[in-house]
């Protein structure tokens, strides 16, 4: 009798499955506007209007509240239902580096050399329940995502940077004088001027955070107010359910004539919280969801899916804006010698750890220097230039200038050091194991030490005390502007006024006063091309001193499904899809 | 009967009591056990650049900086007379029986679990009829006809059900049926019974089958085994004898007593499922307390992952009573006293 086999017409099943999802593309039949279409112009460009835009997101805010917030995709989505003093330009590539005025009439006016900034607001901005916009909310905005005991999540740069009262202002829920923050002074509805304690050029920046979105002092219910969301801008918040949902749709109050920037195209837009990511992927590619909101491209299983055929052409691989690099400690030895340092420099195996981390499409390029090219202020340079053999690894060449950086450090044989990964990352846990594996060719020793992710920089490789105790010479970290300038780069990295006890970032503790004073220098200078080089020249002279060594500069493979409408990367926002003005087919 | 189930009640409030303080332990001794201080563990609750100022504000908001006793207490009291909890200009009163905050979007946990416990009651109760009604007829049947084709093929199919995990078999389902023939629809689809029930149905049925598949294939073996043993007993041999129909001898005498282990397994199995069926929640993007408790795990959102864990206690607790009292409807040797 002819036997049954049971698993083998199971497995004939799935196969047949499978097959039957790869045929069904969604967007099958056509090439596609083409691989990095959106990278540098916006493609399916249109001002159609109407439909319902569908977002999906394996996450969730950290919060919707535009005060409470410091996720870059929240940053660029809570755009459509507010609008901050100023905002990163909307479109594709370069020109979204660029800041431009939103709420207020024109950029930032600068007085008192740089301490004094000036906005006026647009005349008939309206929330969503029919009120006007003021100067006074965007002030009590301000004060209350920057000195309140609540809201912690988002960033503090309005605190570091404008004046504070004397004695402390303790914030809005505390202080319930009528002055609040006297910094900011709003001396008509239509007028806000900010004092700062010493000159920062890039104030329009800040301006550009959602915690300048207003927000109307007898609508705010602090940590509440997530689920109860004023509108200032083109869409209203319906609904808010965390771990589930948020819908918008037109706020009825919002004018076309008050916004030069938004084209406020679907009727209503659904975001989907806490989505299985693969299946995710599966409904972009089925045309049954408009936009991955996450940013963070297709899960590797993908990959190999949408880079085939007609499928390349809905793909973008854009810059993150992120650079994954090697702290060198210089307060470990013997990486306290610069020649040592330098050593490493030359004898890290970068594409070992390019490949480690997914290779060049969900990895990213090689780096050699700390600003990625996504950042405002890159210069291209290379000064510890690398060569590699076809079959792999470093050459001959170039582990010999290593091995001459060894000698004069005094280490000629090499020498003995760690190397730090987050745990809970096992592609930066690879990465470390392929840069071990590099520098035993020229006799330095590493140890992987492994931290979970949550307590790395508070606990271990933030905090100076634990890594000289310990001699972890070596740390892997990735860093991501707060804002997509030099300064905003740099700062928290190279800056030695960054290095805190615990859960610093400076992770070589570098403190050069000339690189200290470039950066006062550099913020100070109203003049945009003059400061813009500055970054370049500092990112110089921190590599002189080779305490970092730059890996790759991070890149990821998204899909743009053809339903999308106006889309483009935004590497403002870190080298996702610009959401602004996102629309849909019917 | 009255007086074993009001004995059982008050060694249910015991147990979840034992749970709530073994969790507690958890989450806040072993920690500080382990050297971590109140600040590394405010700091996980702070955004990206935590001041020592933003700690210290919120170690004092979250009551972080109390010992872990009082912390306690003050949860226990919560449960009993409710809490007040201060969000800035307002104050928010979560009323009596209040399981605290979460300390990741301050909002009252208990609201959050009821919310999503229709979702997970949905998954478990559909798919727990299917598997109990495949799993006991594909086991019987093998039984009945052991060593025949359809045993082999049966057992073989439940060996790949019990093999086989739901992410994958949740995924393949949702490729072929949902992205490939459109007969249902996709991940992230469910809504609840009260808004669209045709929706609701529709978006329940592929994780029905994948997580009835799962369980089906492992109550199928283990009815399989009970019935062969049981059809080996004495007195079926005699009930045989009697000329009782066969009919008759499997399903009053065999079967009854075969489904006395399997129902005191189907109420553990359902009491973890309301618990959260983890990765069925996940695959298909269901927002029940499975996906709850993952979520909050991930990202240390203590209070939530007390309360879910309150909550799988309490249903199992509850399911195992009511266990016990169906085995004295089921087989008659059993008297409740």
């Amino acid at each position: 009798m002819k036997k049954i086999r049971p698993l083998a017409a199971a497995a004939a099943v799935l196969v047949t499955g499978a097959a039957l999802t790869a045929c069904n593309g969604g967007s099958g039949g056509s090439s596609g506007p083409g691989y990095n279409a959106a990278v540098n112009k916006v493609v399916n460009a249109s001002d159609t209007k109407g439909g319902t835009l569908r977002l999906a997101d394996s996450d969730d805010f950290d919060s919707p509240d535009p005060g409470n917030t410091y996720y870059a995709w929240t940053q660029n989505f809570a755009r459509l239902y507010g609008r901050g003093l100023t905002t990163l330009a909307p479109g594709a590539g370069q020109e979204t580096l660029k800041v431009v005025p939103d709420l207020a009439t024109s950029l930032g006016t600068p007085g008192d050399g740089g301490k004094t900034w000036t906005y006026k607001l647009r005349t008939g901005v309206k929330y969503d329940d029919g009120t006007t916009v003021t100067a006074q909310d965007v002030k009590y905005a301000i004060e209350r995502s920057n000195y309140s005991d609540e809201l912690q999540l988002g960033p503090k740069y309005f605190k570091a940077y404008l004046q504070d009262n004397s004695p402390a202002y303790k914030g809005p829920y505390k202080d319930k004088s009528d002055s609040g923050l006297k910094s900011i002074e709003t001396p008509d509805p239509q007028t806000i001027v900010f004092h700062l304690a010493k000159p920062f050029a890039e104030f329009d920046y800040l301006a550009a955070m959602s915690q300048s979105m207003p927000v109307p002092k007898a609508k705010d219910t602090g940590l509440k107010y997530e689920s109860k969301i004023v509108s200032s801008g083109a869409y209203k918040v319906d609904s808010y359910v965390r771990g589930k949902s948020m819908t918008l749709s037109r706020n009825t109050y919002w004018d076309q004539k008050t916004d030069p920037i938004r084209k406020a195209l679907p009727d209503k837009i659904d975001l989907q919280l806490k989505q299985n990511p693969d299946d995710i992927d599966n409904r972009l590619l089925a045309g049954k969801l408009d936009m991955d909101i996450t940013g963070v491209g297709v899960q590797s299983g993908t990959q190999g899916k949408v880079l085939q055929g007609n499928q390349k052409g809905f793909t973008d691989n854009p810059f993150q804006g992120f650079l994954r690099f090697l702290s060198l400690n210089i307060h470990v030895k013997p990486l306290d010698n610069i020649h040592c340092r330098t050593a490493v420099q030359y004898a890290t195996d970068k594409v070992a750890a390019q490949t480690a981390y997914g290779g060049p499409l969900a990895g990213g390029d090689l780096a050699t220097t700390l600003l990625p090219p996504s950042v405002a202020g890159y210069r291209k340079f290379d000064l510890y230039p690398q060569t590699y053999k076809k079959a792999g690894g470093l050459d001959d060449a170039t582990i010999a200038k290593a091995k001459q950086e060894l000698a004069a450090c005094g280490q000629p044989n090499g020498f003995s050091t760690k190397i730090s990964a987050r745990s809970d990352r096992p592609k930066e846990v690879a990465m470390a194991q392929a840069i071990q594996q590099g520098l035993t060719k020229v006799g330095i020793k590493v140890d992987i030490v492994q931290f979970p992710a949550g307590d790395y920089f508070n606990k271990y490789v933030g905090a100076p005390k634990y890594v000289h105790d310990h001699g972890i010479g070596m740390m892997l970290m990735a860093w991501a502007a707060d804002w997509p300038t030099g300064y905003g780069f740099l700062s928290q990295i190279i800056d030695g006024r960054a290095i805190k006890p615990s859960g610093g970032n400076n992770l070589p503790e570098l403190d050069d006063k000339q690189i200290n004073d470039a950066f006062d220098a550099a913020i100070a200078n109203v003049q945009e091309a003059a400061r813009l080089k500055a970054y370049g020249d500092i990112d110089e002279a921190a590599m002189k001193q080779a305490v970092d060594v730059p890996l790759i500069y991070a890149k990821a493979l998204l899909y743009r499904p053809k339903t999308a409408t106006n889309v483009g990367i935004t590497l403002g926002y870190g080298g996702m899809y610009d959401y602004l003005n996102m629309g849909v087919t019917k | 009967m009255l007086a074993y189930i009001i004995r059982r009640l008050i060694g249910a409030v015991l147990m979840l009591l034992l749970v709530s303080l073994v969790t507690f332990g958890i989450f806040f001794w072993i920690p500080k056990l382990a050297g971590q201080t109140t600040d590394q563990l405010a700091a996980a609750y702070v955004g990206k650049a935590p001041t020592a100022q933003a700690i210290q504000d919120t170690k004092e908001r979250l009551g972080l900086d109390k010992p872990v006793i009082v912390q306690y207490g003050t949860y226990l009291k919560g449960i009993v007379a409710g809490q007040d909890f201060k969000a800035g200009p307002v104050v928010d009163h979560c009323p009596a029986p209040c399981l605290g905050y979460s300390f990741r979007t301050s909002q009252p946990v208990l609201p959050q679990l009821m919310d999503r416990a229709p979702a997970t009651l949905s998954l478990a109760a559909g798919a727990s009829i299917i598997w109990l009604a495949a799993g006991i007829s594909i086991g019987v049947l093998s039984a009945l006809r052991r060593g025949s084709v359809w045993d082999r093929v049966a057992m073989v199919v439940a060996l790949g059900g019990v093999s086989l995990p739901i992410y994958f078999t949740g995924l393949v389902s949702l490729a072929i049926f949902s992205y490939s023939l459109g007969i249902f629809p996709g991940g992230g689809s469910y809504v609840p019974f009260t808004q669209d029930p045709g929706t609701w149905f529709l978006s329940l049925v592929l994780p029905w089958v994948t997580l009835a598949f799962l369980y089906a294939a492992m109550y199928a073996r283990l009815t399989r085994a009970g019935m062969l043993e049981t059809l080996g007993e004495d007195y079926i041999r005699t009930a045989r004898a009697k000329g009782l129909p066969e009919r008759t001898v499997i399903t009053k005498h065999a079967l009854r007593s075969t489904l006395t282990p399997i129902l005191t397994i189907f109420g553990l199995d359902l009491g973890l499922m309301l618990g959260g069926a983890v990765l069925t929640e996940n695959t298909f993007s269901i927002p029940g307390l499975g996906q709850l408790a993952i979520s909050s795990i991930g990202t240390g959102d203590l209070p939530v992952v007390l309360g879910v864990t309150l909550l799988a206690a309490f249903f199992i607790v509850m399911i195992n009573l009511v266990v016990d009292l169906l085995y004295a409807a089921i087989d008659p040797r059993v008297r409740l006293g």
